[in-house]
């Protein structure tokens, strides 16, 4: 079985706040009272999650149906999302949609670096993801997850709007939970020692080819041979 | 040139150069992540003031490799790969396809599949000139409204390819001697709901939008692209009829079953940006006739050649070239088989790319604002420029 090490299922990581005080039980019962506990912590993941602004930024494919989730059918705003930031400096959300070519990909992961904290990423689409139906190609980068962490993925060549929100809707959730890619502890360690390596556009290939804080070659795990 | 100082090994962004004609100059990258190049484009522009004095377009930044992998996979598997070249005109860039196979291979294609081959055609030709007429006036500063609009009527016209095949965007339609799925009765009424429809959208399209002063003030002389270049460029489709040059593959070539459709070609008298816009609309109106034209005369039939080939196909050794009026202009596959299951050599003839190729003329004594709406206006697509 292959399994990237970024998107190997993970104990949940410990909320960054130690949760002193009632336990979960005795909020509900307080709530039904008409008394509401919370943490500042809680309060901020909250607010986040529902003004997550994206950065306007097509790809390839993907792009178009991007547009249409933000249009009057599918509206992105009904998820506090619809402000598309032309500039990285505005945005916290970064869809990559579409394919990430090897002469792209020093441009994203620059974009990524230029994003403030907190910086949520979505890999929209199989190129994204994987490199997709341009896997074999010799100019797709093979996953977007190489260099930067990704929240979410969104299976689908394209995705549908539907796709995206629901997408845009489980990365509320993990806000929420504090379980975003950047508290792993891995991309923590990535995220410490400063901006994410932006690869040169080399002759044969990106160099570095990924990067080895947050992306490992699958491990490949072969039942033991007698 | 000189520059005042080196650039950044990774490319500057906003320099400034000298230049001993003009004076002191600015070089701005404009792309590839920018709102206005519609996709992964760049443009080096240099800027006396405002005014554009060099523009070098930059491109490549989606090159998937599509000849390459053509070569590699067998010839229906090319067709998926064909819709995501354009990928707002998926099903003409399959007929291009599926033609240029055909005619490899010598294939015939019953009557019902042409007729739908053409209303597909024209359904996606609807869709993409009223895309690109939302973001053009996007890209005039006409923020939101239009482009709204524009999708709302897309979303109509991909409903429509999602019932038939499956797929919103990726239709992956067309095969080599017919076509992957028969229309329901259903289906073509509910295109006739949405055709009988259209006219009215578009009256109330250009009622906001075609005599408004900005957008006339915006685009008029702008980008003034002249007959004899356009021709020597080498340039098809909406951007060479505004500039008054008739010139449509659907008169010229016939294929399919344009000569029993009757429609006219609208064509520009300036060339310039308004005229690019204008005969997008004009042949929207016009693709409403042929469409209405085809669903009353559709017949009942096969939608596939019964002794067409679908597995272990192939064509003898030898060359074809196949095209048709996309909606951007020329889409045309250039096929070299050499007996083997893949073909030999796959080219691609992109509209977008040899349209492009102009755009520094077209841009040259103009500001940069009118820049992008002069490339909003060339109606690229990166995926069909790139591949």
């Amino acid at each position: 079985m292959i399994m990237p090490d970024a998107a190997r299922p993970e104990t949940p990581a410990p909320s960054p706040v130690p949760a002193p005080g009632p336990s979960d039980a005795e909020r509900d019962e307080l709530r039904r009272h008409g008394i509401l506990l919370t943490s500042i912590h809680e309060l901020a993941n909250w607010g986040r999650s529902h003004s997550v602004w994206p950065l306007q930024f097509g790809l390839a494919c993907c792009a178009i149906e991007m547009i249409a989730a933000s249009m009057a059918r599918f509206d992105i705003a009904r998820f506090g999302s619809e402000v598309f930031r032309p500039s990285p400096r505005q945005a916290d959300l970064l869809i990559v949609s579409g394919t990430v070519t090897k002469k792209m990909a020093p441009q994203v992961i620059r974009l990524w670096n230029q994003m403030p904290e907190p910086k949520y990423c979505i890999a929209m689409g199989a190129c994204a993801i994987s490199g997709g139906p341009f896997k074999q190609g010799y100019n797709v980068l093979k996953g977007i997850d190489r260099f930067i962490p990704v929240d979410v993925y969104i299976p689908g060549c394209p995705p549908r709007p539907e796709a995206l929100l629901h997408g845009l809707m489980e990365l509320q959730d993990q806000i929420r939970a504090g379980r975003t890619a950047a508290s792993r502890p891995t991309v923590k360690a990535a995220q410490a020692s400063g901006d994410y390596p932006v690869p040169d556009f080399g002759p044969e290939d990106l160099e570095p080819p990924a990067n080895p804080a947050i992306w490992q070659p699958p491990a490949l795990v072969r039942p033991d041979k007698p | 040139m000189t520059t005042a100082f080196t650039p950044t090994p990774s490319g500057a962004h906003v320099r400034a150069v000298h230049d001993p004609f003009h004076g002191d100059l600015l070089e701005i990258s404009m792309g590839p992540h920018h709102p206005s190049t519609h996709g992964v484009f760049r443009m080096m522009v240099t800027l006396d003031g405002e005014n554009v004095v060099k523009l070098k377009p930059v491109f490549g930044y989606l090159h998937r490799n599509h000849e390459k992998l053509g070569e590699n996979t067998s010839y229906l598997g090319s067709m998926p790969y064909t819709d995501r070249l354009d990928y707002f005109c998926s099903m003409t860039n399959n007929w291009a396809y599926a033609l240029a196979v055909e005619k490899l291979a010598g294939q015939p294609v019953p009557e019902r599949a042409e007729y739908l081959r053409v209303i597909l055609a024209e359904l996606t030709r609807l869709l993409n000139h009223t895309c690109l007429a939302g973001f053009l006036l996007q890209d005039t500063g006409a923020s939101g409204t239009p482009l709204m609009y524009a999708f709302r009527e897309r979303e109509k016209i991909l409903d429509l390819f999602e019932a038939l095949s499956g797929s919103r965007m990726m239709c992956n339609y067309q095969r080599f001697g017919g076509c992957r799925i028969d229309a329901t009765p259903a289906w073509l009424a509910a295109v006739r709901g949405i055709v009988d429809g259209y006219g009215a959208f578009l009256d109330e399209y250009e009622e906001l939008i075609t005599g408004n002063e900005i957008l006339l003030a915006r685009t008029q002389n702008v980008g003034v692209l002249s007959p004899a270049l356009a021709v020597s460029a080498g340039i098809t489709g909406p951007m060479l009829r505004a500039a008054g040059v008739d010139y449509d593959l659907r008169k010229v070539d016939g294929y399919g079953l344009y000569p029993r459709f009757d429609f006219r070609v609208p064509l520009g008298a300036h060339g310039d940006t308004y005229d690019r816009y204008m005969v997008r609309m004009l042949e929207m109106r016009e693709s409403i006739g042929i469409l209405r034209q085809a669903l009353a005369a559709i017949p009942d039939g096969p939608i596939m050649d019964p002794k067409a080939k679908i597995r272990g196909f192939r064509p003898k050794p030898g060359e074809a070239y196949g095209r048709i009026e996309g909606p951007k202009g020329e889409i045309g596959f250039y096929l070299i088989s050499d007996g083997t299951p893949n073909p030999y050599r796959y080219r691609v003839r992109p509209p977008s790319l040899i349209n492009l190729t102009v755009l520094e003329d077209l841009c040259l004594g103009h500001t940069l604002a009118d820049a992008v709406i002069i490339l909003g206006s060339i109606d690229i697509v990166l995926g069909e420029v790139d591949r």
